[in-house]
């Protein structure tokens, strides 16, 4: 099987702040990880491998240092990586961000499945899966908690929803994205960590895939943040006094006063 | 510019096995204010088989509901429900799409925006209107819920956003309200699904879905262990609550993830919600903050569970929780 | 301090590390509570390639040295020396195959230890042959076809849960010290059994059991180098080894250390950090230098034996026997600076004082190293005269 994981490298905490001169996300100091829910889908994508054979290719759109992420999927069991990097990418929103690896897809070939992690630590949107398989003309399933079967052409997955699980066969080429509960991701190993450090990763910038810079990156998105805001929070009750046992009666009292018991 | 021809809010009303789910009721509420803003009219679009009730969609603030019931779309496929939904925005043009932001939602609505070549804001949690420039000013949260961001889409049609259950409060139906139900045929030209539905499990750890009770009782790491959670299960069972937990109580695996609240869990909005061990990450926080009166029960008095309290008692929940049942017992 | 280490040796170290801190750490209590073996733990460090590290580059493994395997040990052993030793006996029980096994019995054995498919264990000691190895009394009696084992190995590490057994036995009563030789014991070989799992004061997620021989006969083949070499071969290996125990108290003692330093620090006693303290301090600061110094010995003792020197019985015995002492002292000062706190389980520091003192009796008891180093002494002292 030919299994394509995107990854996308994001600061290794939300405990972020907003600069309140710029408006902007304060970047510095923070270290990047893998997004962790990727580190799912790449961890499903090598089992996949182990399970069926062939060859995980781990890609990423992302500035120059993104490499790092890629060289750590190699660590833990993707066989290949492409850096998909160029000024042009900067800014994209979701839909460019599709487009783009959608391009580059295009251009590594033939494929089986692409598996991305239900959604990101910064953006929290959940909206490239979708959108990828869309623009690749593909199946789609979110939420995938555990892959049944794989057989030539075809998918079985369990997906979750809201009220339980559903379990949905697909058509194959099919764009998945997965949740945590779907394993256990791996720690890197000694042999990984030294192919890690002597792979090549290739860099594809948008004139590789052919793009029209007017497409990708923040002139090809559709939406525009127009301010970010750290949320404010106000303390708007009381903390009860004296006493537990009074409080408690306290507590009671306001609860039935406010009629919600 | 092309969007001068897009006019009026759209709800996409998801249902499951023909039942409508609540988030349609909640979006109409917020989308008659939005449509109220820029002197439009709103509409519901709702796609399923054997679909319940559908008039409950005008009672609570439709003016017009698209109704495409087939026996095709019983299994919720998400190929043709997609196909579907791209076929009537592209025929009917409204300049906004609302929807919510479910299992299904998120992975249709995304979908449909990427053919549609427009504009998504995932997950909002406050929506308005510019007027002037006819522009939805989405509000997200990002990073957790530590940063909010606004966006807007101000060349793609429609603009479109999906909302989490619960954010929004839906209004007490008005069953005088006249609106008109248009049948349409679904289109099936042109479209096969990739996929097919085998089999649905229904979660039976749920006794009572967090996202649906009227009074919820969390906990959260300072439960200590897992078998601790029995108190809080006894607490609602006085109380007629459900049960919900922070993410650490479920990464500990003391409680399904299906009742985690918060950022990667679900958003609540009960009338009464019982917070017990709860630190208050910003994390949690964003599930749950609007519920109608919180009760914070923890030991660290700089727990910032305490800002968005109604009120919070400073005390060993393994004290306050046992007589917390003892007095409601006798109440 | 800098040891030089190379960019291997620190993936090496912080790899497992890495391990320790996400994969050990949550579940040490429970293991040191439920005495279990820590099979999970042994598949993340497999998955990880850590067998693979004293395995020979021919045989799937990675072909280091001493000093990556005790880089190793010491990270787990920071954590928790209970899984540390499993995964230590492993390597301990693949020495002597590794350096005198055929090509035939490394081809057979060999891949499936540095997968960590297959864990391995040695097998000396006996109910009347501690520190005095050369008392043992299980014997192996040539018969046609191979040898008959009888006897009982005691506190066998891995016993019961390893799948290989190198096991030292007599071949030849009247020889005494030449009359031992080594063979390799499958796991399901009839006649082959095991005793009661041993109820340990610490290092209590690896196994200890008794290996029960009654005429189990085992395949010429099975026999490791020459006849009658199992005791040379065992002394060489547990020179070769003994770095390995020096690098699992210092882990002991590092991770006692840093317990010692967080509680200092977070405790308010009469109304300051118990770490301003200056009597607290001098505890500390010597803790710290104990282990320092610990760590330096293992290190230039493991870098002796990589250097391919003729004898390293001194090097590795000071090692050991420096290391498991300081283990000892700052694991007790660790618990007297955690005051009652740390003598509750709910802190880390009592189970790495019990921890601590197997590593002062086990492979050499230190009273028994400190007087192979004396008589080393003596030697280089009549060499001069």
């Amino acid at each position: 099987m030919n299994i394509i994981v995107c990854l996308k490298q994001v600061p290794a905490t939300t405990e972020v702040k907003v600069d309140p001169q710029t408006n902007t996300i304060i970047r510095e100091g923070i270290k990047s990880i893998i997004n962790p829910l990727d580190s799912y889908a790449l961890e499903e994508g090598v089992r996949l491998k182990e399970r069926c054979g062939g060859k995980v290719t781990a890609i990423s759109m992302g500035p120059p240092q993104a490499e790092e992420a890629l060289r750590e999927a190699i660590s833990l069991g993707a066989d290949e990586a492409v850096l998909i990097c160029d000024k042009a990418f900067a800014g994209a929103d979701t839909w460019a961000t599709a487009y783009t690896l959608a391009a580059a897809i295009g251009k590594l070939g033939q494929y089986d499945i692409v598996i991305c992690g239900r959604q990101t630590l910064d953006g929290d949107t959940g909206q490239v899966g979708p959108q990828l398989a869309e623009m690749l003309g593909v199946a789609f399933i979110a939420y995938v908690s555990k892959i049944e079967e794989v057989a030539p052409q075809r998918l079985r997955v369990r997906r979750m929803v809201e009220e339980g699980y559903e379990v949905i066969e697909a058509a194959l080429p099919a764009v998945i994205t997965v949740v945590k509960e779907i394993n256990v991701p791996r720690l890197p190993s000694l042999r990984g960590l030294a192919r890690a450090k002597s792979a090549a990763i290739p860099v594809w910038t948008a004139g590789e895939l052919g793009l029209d810079p007017k497409l990708v990156g923040l002139s090809g998105s559709f939406t525009r943040v127009i301010k970010v805001f750290s949320p404010q929070r106000t303390c708007r009750g009381e903390v009860l006094q004296g006493e537990l046992e009074g409080q408690v009666e306290c507590l009671v009292s306001r609860l039935k006063d406010a009629g919600v018991i | 510019m092309e969007g001068e021809s897009y006019r009026g809010i759209w709800v996409f009303a998801e249902q499951r096995q023909g039942k409508l789910k609540d988030v349609a009721y909640e979006l109409l509420a917020k989308g008659r204010e939005l449509a109220s803003a820029l002197k439009t009219e709103i509409s519901a679009v709702c796609l399923g088989y054997g679909i319940d009730e559908v008039d409950k969609l005008i009672a609570h603030g439709a003016d017009k509901v698209y109704l495409v019931d087939s026996p095709e779309l019983a299994d919720s496929q998400e190929d043709l429900y997609t196909h579907e939904l791209v076929k009537l925005i592209r025929e009917h043009k409204p300049e906004i799409v609302l929807a919510g932001a479910t299992a299904f939602g998120r992975a249709v609505i995304p979908r449909v925006a990427a053919i549609l070549k427009t504009g998504l804001t995932a997950d909002c949690t406050g929506l308005d209107i510019d007027a002037d420039k006819r522009l939805l000013l989405q509000t997200k949260p990002a990073f957790g819920g530590n940063v909010m961001a606004v966006i807007t889409c101000p060349a793609g049609r429609p603009q479109m956003a999906t909302v989490r259950p619960r954010v929004f409060k839906k209004n007490p139906p008005d069953g005088t309200r006249k609106g008109e139900i248009v049948k349409v045929d679904f289109d099936r030209e042109g479209v096969t699904s990739r996929t097919r539905l085998l089999q649905f499990v229904e979660d039976i750890t749920e006794r009572i879905r967090i996202e649906e009770a009227d009074i919820i009782v969390a906990g959260g790491r300072g439960l200590g262990d897992g078998k601790n959670f029995d108190m809080l299960w006894e607490l609602a069972s006085v109380l007629g609550a459900a049960v919900a937990a922070s993410r650490p109580a479920v990464d500990e695996g003391w409680v399904p993830y299906s009742h985690q609240v918060g950022q990667t869990g679900k958003t609540v909005c009960p009338k009464l919600y019982i917070a017990v061990g709860i630190s208050g990450a910003v994390q949690h926080l964003v599930g749950m903050q609007t519920s109608d009166i919180i009760v914070a029960i923890n030991d660290d008095p700089n727990a910032p569970i305490f800002e968005v309290a109604t009120y919070g008692i400073v005390g060993d929940l393994f004290k306050v929780v046992p007589m917390l049942i003892d007095k409601l017992k006798n109440r | 301090m800098e040891y030089f280490l190379t960019e291997e040796q620190k993936t090496i170290k912080s790899l497992a590390r890495k391990i320790a801190e996400e994969r050990i750490l949550p579940v040490r209590a429970e293991l040191d509570e439920k005495e279990e073996f820590p099979w999970a733990i042994m598949k993340d460090l497999a998955d990880a390639d850590m067998f693979r590290v004293f395995v020979p580059k021919e045989y799937e493994g990675l072909g280091y040295g001493c000093l990556e395997l005790c880089l190793v040990v010491e990270e787990l052993s920071r954590i928790c020396s209970g899984v540390a030793v499993s995964y230590a006996a492993s390597a301990l029980g693949s020495f002597i195959l590794i350096d005198y096994g055929s090509e035939e019995q490394k081809r057979k054995y060999l891949p499936d230890i540095a997968s960590g498919k297959k864990l391995t264990a040695f097998a000396l000691s006996e109910p009347t042959a501690g520190s005095d190895a050369a008392a043992i009394k299980t014997t192996a009696e040539k018969v046609e076809g191979g040898y008959v084992l009888n006897g009982t190995k005691q506190f066998i590490t891995n016993g019961g849960e390893a799948e290989i057994y190198t096991v030292i036995a007599l071949t030849d009563k009247t020889r005494g010290a030449r009359g031992a030789s080594a063979f390799i014991v499958e796991k399901d070989t009839p006649g082959f059994s095991f005793g009661k799992k041993e109820k340990k004061m610490g290092i209590r997620a690896s196994a200890t059991r008794e290996l029960i021989f009654r005429n189990c006969l085992v395949p010429e083949e099975n026999l490791i180098g020459k006849l009658g070499m199992g005791f040379l071969m065992t002394m060489r290996l547990l020179d070769r080894s003994r770095p390995g125990i020096g690098a699992q108290a210092l882990g002991i003692a590092q991770g006692a250390l840093e317990a010692a330093v967080d509680y200092a620090q977070q405790r308010i006693q009469f109304g300051h950090p118990l770490i301003s303290q200056p009597v607290v301090q001098d505890m500390l600061a010597e803790m710290a230098i104990q282990v320092e110094a610990a760590r330096a010995l293992v290190y230039a003792a493991a870098r002796t034996v990589d250097s391919g020197a003729r004898n390293f019985t001194e090097a590795s015995a000071m090692a050991k026997v420096f290391a498991s002492d300081t283990a000892m002292k700052v694991t007790t000062d660790a618990v007297q600076i955690c005051g009652g706190a740390g003598y509750m389980k709910d802190y880390p520091v009592e189970k790495m004082m019990r921890d601590a003192k197997i590593t002062q009796i086990y492979e050499g008891a230190n009273q028994v190293l400190r007087n192979a180093i004396a008589v080393e002494l003596r030697k280089r002292k009549a060499r001069t005269e």
